[in-house]
């Protein structure tokens, strides 16, 4: 508390820059606040405009007044689990490499390399998933189109990666040299120091890394568009993953800009943004509190 | 099985890993160039769009892009620059401190397409901007407010107690000392936020959809009100939705795009590092 008498010179100008400074401070608050009520006000008539029965049904036909949202749910949920399940063992195994194994120079050349991946525009890479991946995945899984939940997933996985990556990376660099020292003094290998102390130590970090990674898959609107197929049906049968599927993201981004405002279609677009907002709302608030909860910060600060 | 040879295989693993990581990375950054490099000429670069876009150049959508980005800037680089100094320097372990920390996690969280529709509901259509390079910016300011914030909030905590103390010895105020001790030594934390946040706004597309984005506008805006074409949305429109498109001026526009969000990510690498190696404590 170096601050506690403030000096007898009381400026007028640092009374109004404190001033703003603290505003700034509050307006994260009152934003997310401020886009959630838009959000309602713009989604909610779709829920006495649309019968739940049809809000929540399995056909998406706008033109016809058939709004399920069900296919689009899941559709995002497909191609979301399959993108976690190709970016998790690949970041979390990257993220080892890059903290215990790889030596400096290595190192040096990975992280502005994933860098670079977390920059590459969404757009770029979904056009690349169309013209390139698409047609590989068509020759090689013998489907009659290689625009599918499989291609969305994979271009997913890699925009998630970074994210992964860094959290789980810093997760394992955040375990104490202690626990790896005792380990060790007990004999064990480099590997099973990894195995059994480290990542078990890491868990929590390795567990906010997935779900910043599944916050960033669901959400992602672009490149699932460009590259999934689009097509609103239920993702039910065995081979779903490999064939067609569209995500709450894609179906905003494409229909958005073709319907009347204040029409069943636009306030029920606005209601599927509402669904994506909670979701993502519920995975970051989850993992923020584990995120605050998880140790003391740094020190810095002068004041308080 | 040994435990050095299991400890060789999960080895090899975990390297096979990282490369299947890296490798596509540099494949495509590598590929688009080869594609796209043909398609780079001067008329390219400065030439309006002609014969639906299959002809001529891209000025108006890398105009619309760079002004965008800048109105970006100017929309969150203060809000974020505030809001880290209050963060940092006089917030309070409060509960309402950790509920603003845990409105940025989730600003952070919000998906793009998500404040593509705020910007619409609210910027466009609420306060009658209309579909403008003004609430294409305001909307892509507050989408990258959380990365800004967070940059600036870790450069200026970097900044070591003796700077503060020292300058509160000599009699400085609060604001005295965090404008001229702090931010000076945290300023090149704080540009590579910015700029981090800019190279996203500079690449997004779905925020841009609904709130500036112009199909075809084969001139220069005019005005912050204006219709704005804008190279993300360009490649997607060009790529899906003009047929008989040449797959070189695809490419092309992809390259122009990666080139111009990459030289951003490498500025901001170049600042990291000088700013550690300058680093005097």
């Amino acid at each position: 508390m170096i601050f506690k008498q403030s000096s007898s010179r009381f400026s007028w100008n640092e009374f109004l820059i404190e001033t703003l400074i603290r505003a700034s401070g509050f307006s994260a608050i009152f934003f997310v606040a401020l886009i959630f009520i838009f959000l309602v006000r713009e989604g909610a008539p779709a829920f006495w405009e649309v019968s739940l029965h049809n809000l929540f049904g399995t056909r998406w036909y706008p033109i016809f007044d058939i709004y399920g949202t069900l296919p689009l749910i899941l559709g995002s949920v497909v191609v979301t689990v399959g993108a976690v399940a190709i970016a998790l063992p690949l970041g979390l195994a990257t993220a080892i490499y890059i903290g215990e194994i790889a030596p400096r120079w290595v190192r040096e050349i990975l992280k502005p390399l994933i860098e670079v991946l977390a920059g590459i525009p969404s757009v770029v890479l979904g056009f690349l998933g169309m013209i390139a991946v698409a047609p590989l995945v068509r020759r090689y899984l013998g489907m009659p189109t290689g625009l599918t939940a499989f291609t969305g997933a994979v271009m997913l996985a890699y925009m998630a990666l970074p994210t992964i990556i860094s959290v789980a990376e810093d997760a394992i660099d955040a375990v104490p040299k202690a626990y790896r020292d005792g380990a060790y003094a007990l004999g064990a290998t480099h590997w099973q120091t990894i195995w059994r102390v480290v990542l078990p130590a890491a868990r929590s970090g390795i567990i906010i890394a997935v779900m910043l990674g599944i916050g960033r898959a669901i959400g992602e609107t672009m490149a699932v568009m460009m590259v999934t197929g689009n097509a609103a049906r239920m993702p039910l049968e065995w081979n779903a993953f490999f064939r067609p599927v569209r995500t709450m993201t894609a179906t905003i981004a494409a229909e958005m800009g073709e319907v009347a405002q204040g029409s069943t279609h636009y306030h029920v677009l606005f209601a599927v943004g509402l669904i994506l907002f909670a979701i993502t709302f519920i995975i970051n608030a989850v993992a923020s509190i584990v995120i605050i909860r998880g140790g003391p910060r740094r020190g810095g600060r002068l004041m308080g | 099985m040994s435990r050095q040879t299991s400890q060789k295989i999960a080895f090899a693993l975990l390297t096979a890993a990282a490369v299947v990581v890296v490798v596509p990375i540099v494949l495509v950054i590598i590929y688009i160039t080869i594609q796209g490099i043909g398609a780079i000429n001067w008329e390219f670069l400065t030439a309006m769009p002609r014969n639906g876009m299959r002809e001529g150049g891209i000025l108006p959508a890398i105009v619309g892009t760079v002004v965008l980005t800048f109105g970006t800037a100017i929309v969150s680089i203060p809000l974020a620059i505030g809001a880290a100094i209050y963060l940092a320097e006089y917030a309070r372990d409060t509960w309402l401190t950790r509920l603003i920390r845990l409105a940025i996690i989730n600003l952070a969280g919000i998906p793009s397409v998500v404040y593509g529709l705020f910007g619409l509901g609210f910027f466009v259509l609420f306060l009658h901007l209309g579909t403008s390079l003004i609430a294409g910016s305001l909307t892509l300011g507050l989408m990258t407010l959380p990365i800004v914030i967070s940059t600036a909030e870790e450069a200026i905590i970097s900044v070591p107690q003796s700077f503060r103390v020292v300058s509160i010895s000599l009699g400085g105020t609060r604001w005295q000392t965090i404008r001229h001790q702090v931010l000076p030594q945290a300023l090149p934390g704080i540009l590579t936020g910015i700029i981090l946040g800019l190279e996203r706004a500079a690449g997004e597309t779905a925020p841009i959809l609904f709130t500036v984005a112009a199909f075809y506008l084969p001139r220069l805006p005019r005005s912050p009100f204006d219709q704005s074409m804008a190279l993300p949305y360009h490649l997607y429109v060009i790529s899906t939705q003009v047929p008989g498109m040449s797959t070189e001026v695809q490419y092309g526009t992809a390259l122009v795009l990666l080139a111009l969000v990459l030289s951003m990510n490498v500025v901001a690498a170049i600042l990291r590092s000088r700013f550690r190696r300058k680093r005097r404590w």
